[in-house]
């Protein structure tokens, strides 16, 4: 393994990104931090979705659990909001296991679809219970460094590179063999003595408290929640699938890049076209998904044939 | 007691309306085996079709039904034949693309209407909407009761077409057996194509049919497409029997649950409905029917 | 009591009864042959072993253990192995990928379940496929690799559904050699087969079924010449009176 040569890459994007940021104006700095809130929420995804193989279509239930863990602490306790970083990611955890074990004696796109009916059954409860959730109308605070954003910056910053670090070293121990022998055959990892799913939780634990812990991040930093926009079926358990898609599912680094390439064209396209631009991302969804299925990563030689023109070679068979 | 008579009543007549958005949907999932999410997104197109036509020419939905459903079938066998059947059997990492680009249709379609129509609320409101019968102390609402008619006409007319003709049989043939229904010689491309148009026709026909008790905006289609999900798998895959008993009991669950619960809730009951089913009935009421 | 003791199995698909009261004991260190027709039931009665699904009715033991009803990881991890008579490689994975997840069966450290894969590899002759992609593969070294991912995870019987199905005679013979060598190694087999050539070679012990039901039982020799089990292969005609 060539070790050096691989950390040399990191280490000068790791001081770009803590080193630049204090420059930038504050309008850089929010996407920036939107940027590192779409990574960690794309890597936390892809590592039960891309690696082992469970396409959730409902994330937003571990998101929204994770905002709401704070914000319901504010609202009924008093408690600051920096209490749901701990709450929140651990109330989405608790919830993920019982929903797991449901749900995992499902396949392929059933368990996408019952993913998807819990996100929205979460969305309407926590719309209708107002006594405990306020409803609608939402919890509000107020952001403890008022409009200074660098502190949420680093924080997210960290979080994001905790949990690539996280899905790293999952990926290569134990787990990540049972992940994927579990996506490419659960049959097959049956038969090799895999508790299938058992795995699937231990996949969908990790998964599920970072997405949770975006979810407090955004509590803290947006400083206002309702459950229309954080249970949210496409503003967030798609958006999740496509950024990770859009990089590349199943790959380390591929989540991180649809994420920046998400965040950094979704900021672009509202200044530019406005309302538009809402149109123009699932057009670019249903592209990606009919020409680059495995993302730009995925895909990279496909994407370099295109632009060398050479014709493709298939080894073996196809 | 008339309470409970006029919830079971309302329930079956709305559960009527959700069976034939529902048999649309299993209907193609039968054939192609796929999720198909952009269901709901062309029922609620077929709506906005059925608006325009109200708005500018007087015609009311029961009417408008006809050329909505003409449209969408169109509409429908274009996506299938040259987007999602572009994507069928490619093998990628994320196993699930062809059910993602059904969503993405999905919402894309759902950005377009926003755009023409705006989010505002709308609707397709005439004296008849708000016109009730009584029976007994029961009230029951006459576009409901008139929906239901159509949409059992609709349910008919469509088991003679698959029970009887040509090419229904060779629908069915090809969603028990794709491989086998090939080798007698049906196209099973072209089935595939056409029943695609066709469950978006039936998607069609319900939004017509909702027009007049609902209002109109472009997300109103998110609660039916998880209702016509809920109805698949109640009614097991690929039946219409069972899309038909799936409805009527959604129905009558539903609106229980907004009489006896709360309104607000009434789409959770789908939800509870579909978590039972899957833990205790795998295979949906197909397997007590037996059809 | 046997080594595997299948008692009195059952098995049934709606109508069909696809394997039809079973009852044979498998030894510890042979290597014991089960033929039969095609659908007769071979393939569905290791489903059951490997509790795929569960018989109806009768009692599967191994090592004195009931397994009836256990999960199927938990009959691997109780020793026994499985190959599949379609083959199902984990295809975005390395050969050595592949095998290192069956070796992760016994240990949870990387390196040593890197290095149990290897050695498992090397015994199947298979180490210079180790960074091929299991999908590129060529049938016979896919099977192989399939062995390979069994043996890392230390089986002490393995069931070997249909080895020799799609190999040339070259390949099979090759397949022939692999499993005396893991008998040789104390692993009891239990192999299910069409290719005669593979079975009437390797096996100490043998089994005919058709329609589910046990016809013949016998060494090699025996079942070939047994008239119930040319009848069930060739037809009544043959079995009365025809000389070989």
């Amino acid at each position: 393994m060539a070790k050096k040569k691989q950390l040399l890459p990191l280490i000068l994007g790791g001081l770009l990104v803590v080193a630049i940021p204090p420059f930038l104006g504050g309008y850089f700095q929010h996407v920036l931090i939107l940027i590192m809130m779409w990574i960690i929420m794309a890597t936390a995804w892809n590592l039960l979705g891309g690696y082992c193989g469970q396409v959730s279509f409902g994330h937003a239930v571990f998101f929204g659990l994770g905002a709401y863990g704070g914000g319901l602490l504010l609202l009924h306790w008093g408690l600051s909001p920096w209490w749901g970083m701990i709450v929140g990611p651990l109330l989405a955890v608790v919830i993920s296991i019982p929903i797991g074990l449901v749900t995992f004696r499902l396949r392929g796109a059933y368990f996408a679809l019952a993913m998807l009916a819990l996100g929205e059954a979460f969305r309407i409860v926590f719309t209708n219970w107002v006594p405990v959730t306020a409803g609608a109308v939402g919890i509000i605070t107020s952001r403890t460094w008022g409009a200074e954003k660098l502190p949420y910056y680093y924080i997210t910053l960290a979080i994001a590179a905790l949990s690539i670090y996280v899905v790293y070293r999952l990926v290569h121990s134990k787990f990540g063999y049972y992940f994927v022998a579990i996506r490419e055959d659960q049959d097959a990892a049956e038969g090799l003595g895999i508790p299938t799913t058992r795995y699937k939780l231990y996949a969908l634990i990790p998964s599920a408290f970072f997405t949770g812990l975006a979810g407090a991040v955004y509590m803290n930093y947006f400083a206002y929640i309702e459950p229309h926009t954080v249970f949210n079926l496409s503003a967030v358990s798609i958006m999740m699938i496509l950024a990770v898609m859009l990089g590349g599912a199943g790959t380390l680094w591929g989540p991180a890049f649809g994420a920046a390439i998400y965040t950094i064209l979704s900021e672009a396209l509202r200044a530019a076209i406005g309302p538009i631009s809402y149109l123009v991302f699932p057009i670019i969804a249903c592209l990606i998904i009919m020409f680059l299925p495995d993302g730009i990563i995925g895909d990279w030689e496909k994407i370099k044939r295109v632009f060398s023109r050479q014709k493709p070679v298939y080894v073996g068979g196809e | 007691m008339t309470l409970f008579g006029q919830t079971v009543i309302t329930g079956l007549l709305i559960g009527g309306i959700y069976a034939v958005i529902a048999i649309g949907m299993t209907l193609i999932m039968g054939v192609m085996k796929i999720i198909n999410l952009v269901h709901g997104a062309l029922m609620m197109v077929a709506m906005y079709i059925c608006l325009v036509l109200f708005k500018s020419f007087g015609v009311h939905p029961y009417l408008g039904m006809i050329p909505a459903m003409v449209i969408l079938f169109a509409i429908g066998y274009l996506l299938q034949k040259y987007f999602i059947e572009r994507v069928s059997g490619v093998e990628t990492i994320l196993p699930e693309s062809q059910v993602l680009l059904t969503l993405a249709m999905a919402l894309a379609i759902t950005e377009i209407i926003r755009l023409i129509f705006t989010s505002d609320y709308q609707s397709a409101y005439t004296s008849f909407s708000a016109k009730c019968f009584y029976l007994g102390d029961m009230s029951i609402s006459a576009p409901y009761l008139l929906s239901f008619g159509i949409a059992m006409v609709l349910v008919a007319g469509l088991h003679l077409f698959l029970t009887k003709t040509d090419l229904g049989r060779s629908i069915r043939a090809t969603s028990q057996d794709r491989d086998a229904a090939i080798y007698m010689g049906v196209d099973a491309k072209r089935i595939t194509n056409f029943t695609f148009g066709l469950g978006t026709a039936l998607a069609a026909a319900g939004g017509a049919l909702l027009l007049p008790i609902f209002y109109l905006f472009p997300d109103v289609w998110h609660p039916y497409l998880a209702k016509c999900f809920i109805i698949t798998i109640l009614g097991g895959m690929g039946s219409t029997v069972g899309a038909l008993s799936g409805g009527l009991v959604l129905g009558i669950a539903e609106t229980f649950g907004a009489t006896y619960w709360s309104p607000g809730y009434r789409d959770v009951v789908g939800f509870i409905i579909f978590i039972l089913v899957l833990l205790f009935l795998p295979g949906g009421l197909k397997r007590i029917i037996g059809r | 009591m046997a080594y595997l003791d299948i008692q009195h199995v059952v098995r049934r698909f709606g109508g069909l009864v696809a394997v039809d009261d079973i009852t044979v004991g498998i030894e510890q260190g042979e290597i014991f042959g089960l033929i039969g027709p095609n659908g007769s039931g071979k393939t569905t009665l290791f489903n059951c072993i490997n509790n795929y699904y569960p018989p109806n009715s009768g009692e599967i033991i191994f090592k004195g253990i009931p397994i009836t009803h256990k999960p199927t990881h938990d009959v691997c991890r109780l020793g026994i192995g499985r190959t599949f008579q379609v083959v199902k490689p984990l295809r975005r994975m390395t050969v050595l990928e592949n095998v290192m997840t069956g070796a992760f069966l016994r240990t949870s450290n990387v390196t040593k379940a890197t290095d149990k894969a290897l050695e498992a590899l090397d015994f199947c002759e298979l180490i210079h496929r180790k960074d091929m992609l299991a999908k590129d593969l060529p049938i016979a070294d896919k099977k192989r690799m399939e062995i390979a991912r069994s043996l890392a995870g230390d089986p002490e019987l393995i069931l070997l559904d249909e080895t020799a199905a799609g190999l040339n005679p070259r390949e099979i013979e090759r397949a022939m050699e692999l499993v005396k060598k893991i008998r040789d190694k104390g692993i009891t087999c239990f192999v299910v087969e069409h290719v005669m050539k593979f079975i009437m070679g390797i096996s100490d012990r043998m089994m005919c079924i058709n329609f589910g039901r046990e016809i013949a039982r016998g060494s090699p020799k025996e079942i070939a010449s047994h008239p119930e089990v040319i009848k069930a292969y060739l037809g009544e005609e043959y079995a009365k009176g025809k000389q070989y």
